[in-house]
């Protein structure tokens, strides 16, 4: 039988979760599926190119931490190369997002980025970046720039907190040492997500690294570190909320390991064929859209058909954004030099 | 301002955009308490608080992606590479965040950043310290690269470095902290786009930058004893390069070298070369001659150091043979 890291525990029945604030996560979840899932079929009938890295399984780390704890288009968001999902989170609307990876001149950078790279000043997207854990101190500059407006600058209204997301194979990666020392020194407003789904591609976490409790290694910087279940949106919405709070207070940086599972395989190009089917079935039943769904039903939150009619709502998100990306302008080829320079 | 030490007329140039402006901040290992390295920000950290002059622990890669994300969203960080040769330790951070992200965010972004440090062979310094960046970065898109020479140039280029909207690595020479200069008392800036023409010429131009402006001036007097009036030109910005000026020297002296302190392959020299090769080639009377360090790390033994650098003698001899159509 499979081995499995016991999940922390956390209990519903404290949490405080009104009806639209249930809905908007289960919507905001389900964006990320409906469009992950799009992807891959446009990825397959030749309609978008090169790495793409689908986030189903973990959208519950997403919705939890940018809708359920941040105020997207305030605070700051950073991701990896697995970013269409944040991107979405963060208000980035699908139809940039999806002309984005159609290499479109409409797309949220404007066709030279691709699937790696999503952008957006308005949402305060600082981006995703390609190269591992190269997002982790980039996103620290954004929160250093938020203490440097109150601190330096006397911004009473400088109070964004940046929210910086990465993967368990960051976390071996001197950025990821030398990112957390600064923020705890300097207590900076940042909450480093680490979204452990236990595979770096082919290598398993544990053969990667020394402490597999990711969480643990924030103590050695005097920073709190939890872990909390990456496959429940409202534990994940409660240490974000905590985690938030601490930011904006000036107490500093938390370090949370959300435990979750990628549903596909590293990106569209990888066959998943070292992935064990029993661990596979072990976190597909562990689904966090259906969680919360369930729990939204059984808290009388939600009816089945509230549910059913975001499922219809976002699947005409994404079909509109299809539509949108196929029959958006390719970038003009005159302007190939074009956003080289500040003054481009 | 009376006469003014190099080191010091960078300070005054931080100095006064700090003073400038607030979102100005410096970076570094060693900039605040201990007033940097080679005292560029001296006493600066008492004036401006510690969060303006930010030491840094010893981690490049990521004090620099830290800039990078403050340059993004609002601040205009200059960093201190204590030296410069200890920011291949950022390579990332320069070339994929600083360089490329305008570029792949479709211009979501801007990033105002100066990276300043000094850089070059110095006295017996060693390999690892003694080394010619510029040649590295030049390939990196999105990046302007600037190399200061005399305490005039380095204030007045980098007070414009400070205020360009875009990453700028700015090349000090370790060797020429110490040069002294009458500085104007008025404020003054100048273009980072632009090269500056040293001593006007007719029998050959020769293109210079950082610490070999001077080797090339030494040369200066032996070569006009022997009659021959060089057109000097100090190249300032290694990347955008300013052809203009360049262009404009060789269609007058017809007879080009190149005198640079980094190394021959893949050096700043090799990329004027091929560029004066495509655009001016009908006017070249002669190849164009490089005079580069030796591709060899720079060697600690003081005589093995000063073989691996282009020394004056050099400069005259070469010119000579170049003039008299011996090359």
């Amino acid at each position: 039988m499979l081995q499995e890291r016991p999940l922390p525990t956390f209990s519903p029945a404290a949490v405080q979760l009104s009806r639209e604030e249930g809905l908007a996560l289960y919507e905001d979840m389900v964006l990320g599926r409906i469009f992950e899932d799009k992807c891959a079929e446009m990825y397959y009938r030749g309609k978008m190119f090169g790495f793409v890295h689908l986030y189903n399984g973990q959208e519950a780390v997403a919705s939890g931490v940018i809708r359920g704890a941040l105020r997207p288009g305030v605070d700051y968001v950073c991701s990896t190369y697995r970013d269409h999902v944040h991107a979405l989170s963060a208000g980035v609307p699908a139809r940039e997002v999806m002309a984005e990876l159609f290499g479109k001149a409409t797309g949220c950078s404007k066709g030279r980025g691709g699937s790696m790279h999503m952008f957006s000043a308005k949402h305060r997207l600082l981006g995703g970046y390609a190269f591992v854990a190269e997002g982790i101190p980039v996103a620290a500059g954004a929160a250093f720039q938020t203490k440097y407006r109150r601190e330096v600058l006397g911004d009473t209204t400088a109070d964004e907190v940046t929210a910086c997301f990465f993967g368990d194979g960051a976390c071996n990666n001197g950025q990821f040492f030398e990112t957390l020392n600064m923020a705890a020194l300097w207590k900076l407003p940042i909450l480093f997500v680490v979204e452990n789904n236990k595979w770096a591609i082919g290598m398993a976490h544990e053969r990667a690294t020394s402490d597999p409790h990711i969480y643990k290694k924030a103590s050695v910087f005097n920073m709190v570190g939890v872990e909390v279940d990456g496959m429940d949106v409202l534990a994940v919405r409660e240490v974000a909320q905590t985690a938030v709070a601490r930011a904006r207070a000036g107490e500093g940086p938390t370090l949370i390991e959300a435990l979750t599972y990628r549903f596909r395989g590293h990106s569209l190009a990888d066959p998943d064929e070292l992935r064990s089917k029993e661990e596979k079935e072990f976190w597909l039943s562990r689904d966090p859209i259906k969680r919360l769904g369930s729990y939204l039903l059984e808290q009388d939150l939600a009816t089945n058909q509230d549910l059913k009619t975001i499922d219809q709502k976002i699947k005409q998100v994404v079909e509109d954004a299809v539509t949108f990306a196929e029959q958006s302008p390719e970038p003009d080829p005159r302007e190939l030099r074009r956003y080289i320079f500040a003054e481009d | 301002m009376a006469e003014t030490v190099f080191f010091n007329a960078l300070r005054a140039a931080i100095d006064e955009e700090m003073a400038r402006d607030a979102t100005v901040f410096v970076l570094g290992e060693d900039v605040g308490h201990y007033g940097g390295s080679y005292k560029v920000t001296k006493n600066l950290y008492q004036k401006y608080g510690e969060l303006r002059v930010l030491d840094t622990p010893i981690a490049e890669n990521s004090f620099t992606g830290m800039a990078i994300g403050a340059a993004m969203t609002g601040l205009r960080p200059i960093i201190e590479g204590m030296n410069m040769g200890f920011l291949l330790l950022a390579f990332n951070q320069i070339a994929n965040n600083a360089g490329m992200l305008r570029y792949t965010s479709g211009g979501n972004f801007q990033i105002p950043l100066v990276i300043r440090g000094p850089g070059g062979v110095g006295r017996q310094l060693g390999a690892e310290h003694s080394q010619r960046l510029e040649a590295y970065f030049q390939a990196v898109p999105g990046l302007k690269i600037v190399a200061c020479s005399t305490p005039y140039n380095a204030k007045g280029l980098l007070k414009s470095a400070i205020r360009d909207n875009n990453p700028v690595l700015f090349f000090e020479h370790v060797l020429l902290y110490n040069l002294k200069e009458d500085l104007p008392e008025e404020e003054y800036l100048l273009p980072l786009d632009k090269a500056e023409l040293v001593q006007t010429g007719k029998d050959v131009t020769i293109l210079t930058y950082s610490r070999m402006r001077h080797h090339v001036l030494q040369a200066l007097p032996e070569l006009r004893q022997r009659g021959i009036q060089p057109e000097i030109i100090d190249l300032i910005s290694l990347r955008p390069l300013d052809w203009d000026t360049i262009s404009a020297s060789v269609r007058k002296t017809h007879r080009v070298m190149i005198v640079e302190e980094c190394m021959k392959t893949g050096g700043i020299g090799a990329e004027v070369t091929a560029g004066i090769m495509e655009r001016l080639f009908d006017e070249l009377d002669a190849p164009v001659v490089r005079l580069s360090s030796q591709d060899i790390p720079t060697p600690y033994n003081g005589t093995l150091e000063r073989l691996t650098v282009v020394q004056p003698e050099q400069i005259v001899s070469t010119v000579a043979d170049l003039v008299a159509k011996k090359i």
